[in-house]
């Protein structure tokens, strides 16, 4: 046997599941994890950070991911797994507009390092930190799969290709 | 294997054959073929993730995983072609980027896969030249060292814990560059199997703690052992350097111990070295004990017992104690005129009459292949690691296991869990037997409820079970009546009965001792004159108050002893020093019923000598016919000639006790023996004593009973027991049932208490 084609589940599953999130929030997840077979209800982890994150203002808490874990009836570390491997979960607290800047090989060939240099030189900060107001988060991710319109980046749902200096600027000032 | 099954395969023009299906790098292995590989291990899922593996397969454009493979009729493999070459060249160059060059300074060095296959498969000159990743190291506990900038990420150890150890405590957290292995959450490893991710990784990124910085690889000389501290026997490896065990690792015995052993069985060796140990005979004279030279003190402990005569001298041994030692105390106390031998001494009931040959009913690597088991008082899980560790295996495969038992036991699968008082454990028992239509004495009046029936029905569709007593069980005041209906219940389900014996060679005693008084007796009535082998009267008895109280009132007490301890300077007239497992050979008799053998490999500690040979001198002294064996494979020969019919054998007598001794009224006590407090040598294992599994003498209470008390969480409160008096920390714990607290026996501070069960009383103190 091996933990992957076997859900490793906890040996002693919460007994209050309800009392872990909102109803709203249990209503969404429970989405996700009917579209999984029976027993894999730990599939639906990416789904619920997601959920989880958005409801606590863009990151996430070792307690949230307990909570995702004990809801899911997985162990905390693999929890702990996914939400540090994928670049959308924040595990410290973010900007309002997170900036998400491709500097993976199509856009680094089409001048992403410009783009870095021009927003960490227009915000005051470095890829990873975030602007004292709260406001902006500079981050570094690898390929969106929007080479096509490479360099680019993404801010929340929304991708922003062929990038230039000029072109962020606006894009920028557009923001709230 | 069928005929259509099988498959036909060519590897580097040899042929082969194969099951269809096996994965390549089975094949390979069997046929003796080496192909280089990191993340595979013949135990754990194929990851697949090191790529070290790849080989030639011709008609496929791209090298292979020869982990991740299947074996297809026709295949041509080329291991060492080169593409293959090339391949794996490229991916030994990957590996080194982030690997820091500090074999001079791991612990790894000279044994170090990544060493050897960079050897043999790498090229000579990186041609990297950027900065090297560094990642902290973490504190996963007192066992474990990490130094995980050497991690190649292989995985290996969190499958180990996903599916060996059945904890996933250990992640890979992080991606790419970033990727570290750990608990993410500042957190010890805490598996009682955790010592093994030591030996799943290849590289030196978790190397043992205690051993750190102590010895390189190759001064170790190594020798080949029998682990002593549980019934599984264990296989080891013991690494010595200039007379000193250095570690100790698993040997692998695929029908014992697999490739693992548990951390109780690798870390112990630390206590050899205890500053406690004994390196001298010592007589008591005028109240302070004095170091004597052997003459002397043999001598003078000739000189005791040949005063006594017949039932005035009891010997009481460690369940651990090798045959040979048995045989010749035995033969002395009979020389003596007495037939008072006995090491069950963590048992308190001895009605009804012992199996001859108590074993657990089964080959070790049967138990894996269970349909179904019910554990009656036993924390198997704890008690003996590696048989929890193959009823967990039986478990994933769909068996159905069930304990019944006096709290809450951590298990690492899901199992049913009957949960009642001591008291209440019986009605349990009884309830199965008769949902099994067993009857007689208690089954007659139980009540069977759903559980009862759901447990009986299991076991009687199961087409192998097995109905096991453990360590709590053996320690129970109303123990024969728990075999008696544990042997109902095999009778009536179809299942086999069977013991899950104590120590290292519990059932290898019972083949020689337990023929004159037993302990509870001998204690009871105190004898006028004890020989002890390899105890501490404070933490090896079910009731050490009594213990210590019968041996302070004896006139003499010969203590054969590896260690010095304040309860045996209290108690004993003379020390003689005795070798520890390592020093001395002997025959432990595992649960199996299976004799291994070893040899002493490291010279005693001080003037220690094997306990055998103490023995023999002393009825050469005492001119007693029967000790004129020259070597311990001599005594041992003896055994086998007089044991040469003996069977395993767990019948019981047809009577069941009428009476129960075990009581409703008041608290009754749970004293079960924690995993790192069995022997005197685990005891002294610092890094063991360090683990979150040491646990520690206190009053474990669920919150139900401590409201009742008025008491809560870190109360400090004196506790009495049959006269007995000790002050304890409170420690609220919902596995305890109502009506019974559990106070762990064997550990410093529960030693003047009376028996592992019976009534207490608590008062805040
Ligand atoms: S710590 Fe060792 S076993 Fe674990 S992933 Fe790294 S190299 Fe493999
Ligand atoms: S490399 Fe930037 S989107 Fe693909
Ligand atoms: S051993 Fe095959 S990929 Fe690691």
């Amino acid at each position: 046997m091996g933990f992957k084609n076997q859900p490793m589940t906890n040996v002693k599953p919460v007994d209050d599941r309800e009392s872990l999130f909102s109803p709203e929030i249990r209503a969404e997840i429970d989405k996700w994890v009917a579209k999984y077979p029976g027993e894999w209800t730990q599939s639906a982890v990416m789904a619920a950070l997601r959920l989880v994150q958005d409801d606590n203002g863009g990151y996430l808490t070792q307690e949230l991911m307990d909570k995702v874990a004990a809801y899911l009836n997985m162990p905390p570390i693999a929890v702990y797994e996914v939400a540090s491997f994928y670049s959308m979960y924040e595990l410290k607290p973010v900007g309002k507009h997170k900036v998400c800047v491709c500097t993976n090989v199509s856009c680094m060939i089409n001048g992403s390092d410009r783009i870095v240099e021009h927003m960490e030189k227009r915000l005051g900060i470095k890829l990873g930190e975030t602007t004292g107001d709260g406001k902006y988060s500079l981050k570094e991710v690898e390929c969106l799969g929007a080479c096509g319109g490479a360099p680019m980046f993404q801010i929340g749902t929304k991708y922003y290709e062929n990038l230039t200096p000029e072109l962020v600027d606006s894009i920028l000032d557009g923001l709230e | 294997m069928s005929e259509e099954q099988t498959v036909t395969i060519e590897v580097d023009g040899r042929e082969l054959k194969a099951q269809a299906g096996a994965m390549l790098i089975d094949v390979t292995d069997a046929a003796g073929i080496n192909i280089p590989r990191f993340c595979y291990h013949k135990k754990l899922s194929v990851a697949a993730n090191c790529r070290m593996c790849l080989v030639e397969v011709a008609k496929v454009p791209k090298p292979l995983p020869a982990c991740a493979t299947p074996v297809a009729d026709g295949m041509k493999v080329y291991t060492r072609s080169p593409l293959a070459l090339a391949a794996q060249k490229g991916t030994m160059e990957f590996l080194l980027i982030n690997h820091p060059l500090d074999c001079p300074i791991c612990d790894q060095g000279g044994e170090c896969e990544l060493q050897d296959v960079a050897l043999g498969y790498g090229s000579d000159v990186s041609r990297y030249v950027e900065g090297k990743r560094v990642v902290k190291d973490k504190d996963i506990g007192p066992l474990v060292a990490t130094d995980l900038t050497r991690c190649i990420h292989c995985t290996r150890c969190v499958r180990f814990g996903a599916e060996i150890a059945g904890v996933r405590e250990l992640g890979a957290t992080g991606r790419g560059e970033h990727m570290t292995i750990g608990t993410y959450i500042e957190k010890s490893v805490d598996s009682e199997l955790s010592g093994n991710i030591i030996d799943v990784c290849p590289v030196g990124s978790l190397t043992s703690k205690p051993f750190r910085f102590q010895a390189r690889a190759w001064e170790l000389t190594q020798f080949d052992g029998i682990a002593p501290h549980d019934s599984v026997g264990s296989n080891i490896h013991l690494h010595v350097r200039r007379n000193e065990v250095m570690r100790v690792h698993p040997k692998e015995n695929e029908a014992v111990n697999e490739c693992w052993i548990s951390d109780r069985d690798r870390f112990s060796y630390v206590g050899l070295q205890s500053d406690e140990r004994l390196t001298a005979p010592m007589i008591k004279r005028k109240g302070g004990w004095t170091e004597v030279d052997w003459p002397e003190a043999l001598d003078e402990t000739a000189r005791v017992l040949k005063q006594l005569h017949g039932d005035q001298v009891g010997a009481l041994a460690s369940p651990a104690s090798t045959l040979e030692e048995l045989h010749l105390l035995q033969a002395l106390m009979a020389g003596l005129g007495s037939n008072h031998v006995e090491t069950r001494l963590r048992q308190n009931d001895f009605r009804g009459k012992a199996p001859s040959f108590p074993w657990l009913g089964r080959p070790i690597a049967e138990l894996e292949t269970v349909d179904a088991a019910l554990l009656i008082g036993s924390n198997v899980r704890k008690e003996q690691p590696l048989l929890g560790h193959r009823l967990r295996k039986a478990a994933l495969e769909g068996a159905q296991i069930s304990y019944i038992n006096p709290f809450e036991i951590d298990l690492n699968y899901a199992a049913d869990q009957m949960v009642d008082t001591p008291f209440g454990m019986l009605a349990d028992v009884a309830g199965v037997a008769k949902a099994l239509g067993a009857t007689g004495g208690l089954i007659d009046s139980a009540k069977v409820d759903e559980t009862h029936q759901a447990v009986a029905d299991q076991l009687k569709q199961a087409t192998k079970a097995s109905i096991l007593l453990g360590n709590i069980a053996a320690a129970h005041p109303d123990y024969a009546i728990l075999c008696g209906l544990a042997e109902k219940i095999a009778q009536a389900s179809g299942a086999t009965l069977g013991f899950l014996p104590q120590a290292a060679n519990s059932v290898g005693a019972q083949l020689l001792t337990g023929k004159g008084n037993n302990a509870a007796e001998m204690l009871a009535n105190p004898c006028k004159s004890y020989v002890l082998v390899g105890l501490e009267p404070a933490y090896d008895f079910w009731n050490p108050a009594q213990a210590s109280a019968a041996l302070k009132a004896a006139d003499s007490v010969i203590a054969l002893t590896s260690f010095r301890s304040p309860s045996l300077e209290q108690t004993a007239t003379v020390m003689l020093p005795m070798a520890a497992f390592t020093e001395t050979s002997g025959t432990f008799v595992n649960a199996e019923g299976i004799w291994q053998s070893f040899s002493g490999i490291v010279r005693p500690a001080g003037e220690a000598r094997p306990g055998w040979k103490i023995l023999r001198v002393l009825g050469n002294l005492l001119d007693l016919p029967g000790f004129e064996q020259e070597s311990s494979e001599e005594v041992l020969a003896e055994i086998r000639e007089n044991l040469a019919d003996k069977k395993p054998d767990n019948s019981l007598g047809d009577e069941l006790p009428a009476q129960q001794l075990s009581q409703t009224s008041g608290l009754q006590r749970i004293g079960d023996v924690p995993i790192y407090a069995v022997d005197p040598l685990v005891r002294r294992s610092m890094p063991l004593q360090q683990t979150h599994d040491a646990i520690a003498a206190a009053v474990y209470i669920n919150a139900n009973e401590a409201g009742k008390a008025g008491l809560s969480e870190g109360d400090r409160v004196s506790v009495k027991q049959d006269g007995h008096q000790a002050t304890l920390g409170i420690i609220i714990d919902s596995n305890i049932p109502d009506g019974a607290v559990r106070i762990p026996a064997g550990v410093a501070g529960s030693e003047t208490l009376a028996g592992q069960f019976g009534q207490v009383t608590l008062e805040k103190a």
